[in-house]
Order: C-alpha cells, then sequence, then structure tokens
C-alpha cells in the first residue's frame, strides 16, 4: 500500500494541491510532482547543498524533508528567483562574475546566497565563504561565487 | 537514495505522540530530520512507521527558571543561537552551536533530534555532558528524568525503550560571570568534529577554581567528562601545571579508532583542544560576583 496524503504549498506563489507519497523527500516532491526540476540533487543526504530551497523564506535542504512536511508552506526555489525576464540580482551577478561552469551546484547556492544575505546585507568575505561552506561545487573554486556574492551584496543594498 | 516504504503519522500533541509510541513497534521519530532522513535515504533505516513531532508545538521552548534553562527537545539550532537569554547565561551553548552543520541545516536540526540520534562528535550531547543536563522523558505512564551521565548506553543509542519520548532537556546555570569555551578540530567547517572540547569554569574570589567542568566529544563513543580530575583541582589556581596535567589526565582516557584516525592521534588531539579550551576558558572567567 502506498502511504499518500494531501498537501496543499504554495511554491513561487502558485499554489498546489494534490496526493504525494509521504517517503518523498520535498526536492522529489518538487521535481516529481510539480516538474520544477530546477531543485538539483547531488548526494541526497544533505552534505551538498544542491538541493537548498527556501520553505518560509528560510533556506534549508529539500533532500532532508519530507514532501508532505511542506503542507501550508511558502516554498521558493530557483524557479521562483527571477522576476519574469529580469535576473534576480544574485543571478545576475552569478552570470556577470562566471559564478558557475556546468552549473549543476548553482540553484543550491542561489537560494543560500539570496537567505544569507537577507539576514547578513553587507557581509565581509570570510563570511560568505562561511555561509556557502554547506555547498559544494567542484567547477570553479568557489572564487569567482565569493565574488558574485559580494557584486550582489552590493547591488541589493543599493536597491 | 530514497527512503523505503512507510507510514507516516504527524500527532498533534504530546499525548498523541505517546500514545502512538506505545502501540507502534517499529517506529522512528522524525525531528529535524537532519540525520535520519540521510540514514533513511541511504536506508540505513527502514522504520515502518515514521512519527513526524513538527506540529507538537508544546515541545518548542525556551524557558528560564531560577537556577535553569529548559528547553524543548524540538527547539531548532537556529532559535537557540538567536536566543539573547542563551547568549547571556549560557554562552557556551552559541560558540559550541556555529560548529553544528551549516546555517541551512541548522534552520531544520533540533536540539532534541540530536540527543536522541547521539552522534559521538556531536556537539549538543557534549554541551548536556558539560552541564550535566537533566533529560525529561515521557510515555505513556508519566515522565521521568534521566541525568544525562546515564544517558547514553551504547554507540549511538540513548537509553530510551521504544515508547519513551525525549520531551525538554535541562541545563542548570552557572554564575553569570564563568568562564567558557567549546573549540573543535574538524577536516572541514560544518563537518562532524575529529574531536571537540568543553569546559566551564567558575572561580572565587582568590581566583581559585570553585567549580569546572570539563568533557571531550569525539574520542570515544560517547562524550567523556573527567570528573575524577575536575574534584582533584577545586580550589587550585589555574597555572601551566594544572593545565599539564589536564593534558596528562587526557592520555589515560579510552580513545576508538576508525579507518580515518587512530586512537592515539585522538587522544593526542584531545589534550591539545583540553589545554586550549581550559586557557580560553580562564581568560574568560571573571572574578567573584
Amino acid at each position: 500500500m502506498v502511504d499518500q496524503r494531501n498537501i496543499d504549498v504554495n511554491v513561487n506563489g502558485k499554489s498546489y494541491s494534490g496526493a504525494v507519497e509521504t517517503r518523498f523527500s520535498l526536492a522529489d516532491f518538487l521535481r516529481e510532482n510539480l516538474g520544477l526540476t530546477g531543485t538539483h540533487l547531488g548526494c541526497e543526504h544533505g552534505v551538498c547543498g544542491a538541493c537548498t530551497v527556501l520553505v518560509d523564506g528560510e533556506a534549508i535542504r529539500a533532500c532532508l524533508m519530507l514532501g508532505v512536511q511542506a503542507n501550508g508552506k511558502h516554498i521558493t526555489t530557483i524557479e521562483g528567483l527571477a522576476d519574469g525576464n529580469n535576473l534576480h540580482p544574485v543571478q545576475e551577478a552569478f552570470w556577470k562574475n562566471h559564478g558557475l561552469q556546468c552549473g549543476y551546484c548553482t540553484p543550491g547556492f542561489l537560494t543560500t546566497l539570496v537567505a544569507f544575505l537577507r539576514e547578513n546585507p553587507d557581509p565581509n568575505e570570510e563570511e560568505i565563504r562561511e555561509a556557502i561552506s554547506g555547498n559544494i561545487c567542484r567547477c570553479t573554486g568557489y572564487q569567482n561565487i565569493v565574488a558574485a556574492a559580494k557584486a550582489a551584496a552590493e547591488v541589493l543594498r543599493a536597491k | 537514495m530514497k527512503p523505503a516504504p512507510f507510514k507516516y503519522h504527524d500527532p498533534q500533541s504530546l499525548s498523541e505522540l505517546v500514545d502512538l509510541t506505545s502501540m507502534l513497534e517499529d517506529a522512528k521519530i522524525l525531528a529535524g530530520g537532519q540525520s535520519l532522513m540521510p540514514m533513511m535515504n541511504m536506508r540505513f533505516v527502514t522504520p515502518e512507521d515514521v512519527i513526524d513531532i513538527n506540529k507538537i508545538e508544546e515541545l518548542n521552548f525556551i524557558k528560564l527558571s531560577d537556577d535553569a534553562i529548559d528547553i524543548g527537545a524540538m527547539t531548532v539550532q537556529r532559535e537557540l543561537l538567536s536566543s539573547s537569554s542563551i547568549q547571556t547565561i549560557a554562552p557556551i551553548l552559541n560558540e559550541a552551536l556555529a560548529y553544528v552543520g551549516h546555517f541551512q541545516t541548522r534552520n531544520r536540526g533540533t536540539i532534541g533530534g540530536s540527543l536522541c540520534h547521539l552522534d559521538p562528535a556531536a556537539e549538543l550531547p557534549a554541551l548536556a555532558s558539560l552541564y550535566d543536563a537533566q533529560m525529561v522523558v515521557h510515555n505513556k505512564n508519566g515522565q521521568r528524568v534521566i541525568p544525562f551521565d546515564e544517558w547514553s548506553f551504547a554507540y549511538m543509542m540513548p537509553c530510551l525503550a521504544p515508547e519513551d519520548v525525549l520531551v525538554s532537556l535541562s541545563f542548570p546555570k552557572w554564575k553569570l560571570n564563568h568562564g567558557y569555551s567549546f573549540v573543535e578540530f574538524a577536516r572541514r567547517h560544518g563537518d562532524f568534529a575529529i574531536c571537540a572540547a568543553g569546559v566551564l569554569i567558575e572561580l572565587d574570589k582568590n581566583d581559585e577554581i570553585s567549580k569546572v567542568a570539563i568533557t571531550i566529544a569525539g574520542a570515544d563513543v560517547k562524550p567523556i567528562r573527567l570528573k575524577a580530575f575536575e574534584l582533584d583541582i577545586i580550589g587550585q589556581k589555574v597555572n601551566e601545571d594544572l593545565i599539564r596535567s589536564a593534558v596528562e589526565e587526557v592520555k589515560k582516557i579510552e580513545t576508538m579508532s576508525d579507518a580515518y584516525y587512530s586512537s592515539s592521534y585522538r587522544k593526542r588531539l584531545a589534550g591539545t583542544l583540553v589545554e586550549r579550551a581550559l586557557i580560553k576558558a580562564l581568560e574568560r572567567a571573571g572574578g567573584p560576583t
């Protein structure tokens, strides 16, 4: 017997209601039930940070929360960061600073930094490095990711 | 990398929860999920029933009394870190919590979850050991209090029966100007420490030790308190000899070995960390109030 529950969630401003298998992680729910495949799964045990999404504004690992636990919550995924065709300042900064190569880890970095810069709008380099220490990138060596975070912080502060 | 099928339960109150735990035979309690979810994803554990306790509001609180801080088992690590009363009364909690995982995992990880998972190198059990925390446990027949000394039954196994539920922890208060320090060593920030050491210290008006607690985590299967040594140094002044004798004392403890770090390496590391923590705690210890 498949154990299922009906849940209501708001994802990127849209409401969804439907059944979810209770053993599905939030990441699997987003990807398989809602087709939002921007949330990437790297390690599926909370180490790599690729699946980071915002739940009620807070960055969490979507592989370490069940989809059923998102009932009644507001979720922001990578698909919800841009405003139409205008990239979010953090996305824009990653593009301008070449903060990605293969892009697999990027959704997790972006959601992580959006949450971090909201709480700490003027971080120093050490704080940025600590904030992204829970996200693993195997391409870029983090240099440009840190540069992008700094640039994004500046743009967001000016807003 | 997906959990095996299970039946999901989400009790809304403590009484519903203990009803469930008294009935279900192969259930796991899901707190913040930062340890259980990886273990289920990797199918290290495949419970028949998962009891999600995130909806039980009465398990989420920080309460101050005259002589203790009581913390509900479902209080998330982020809330502990941002609590100004913890910052003033038990600042070592802040210092240690900054080492716990990453901010994304601290947004979900709970104090009770960490104490029940009981990883040997985890910071929160080390703090509970340092404070001789009182663990408040409920089941259908009522409540009992377990001192942390008796909490660890075996490797990653608290002394809880299947029907028992950890409800809260009580940390006795130390003098406001006590010295404290929590240090650890890990290969990468946010990883489990290879070893960690915590020290709490109170000095009297002659700068002599009136109360002290020293804990080492990660060296063995559970946190080690140096209780005999603590008793020995009451009434002494802290100087280089005393710190050296602490390092000697650490050489006597049993340490474990694994594929990465030998027991002798752990022992040496534990000695170094105890030394650093003692020195820092002493710097921070004020005179009598």
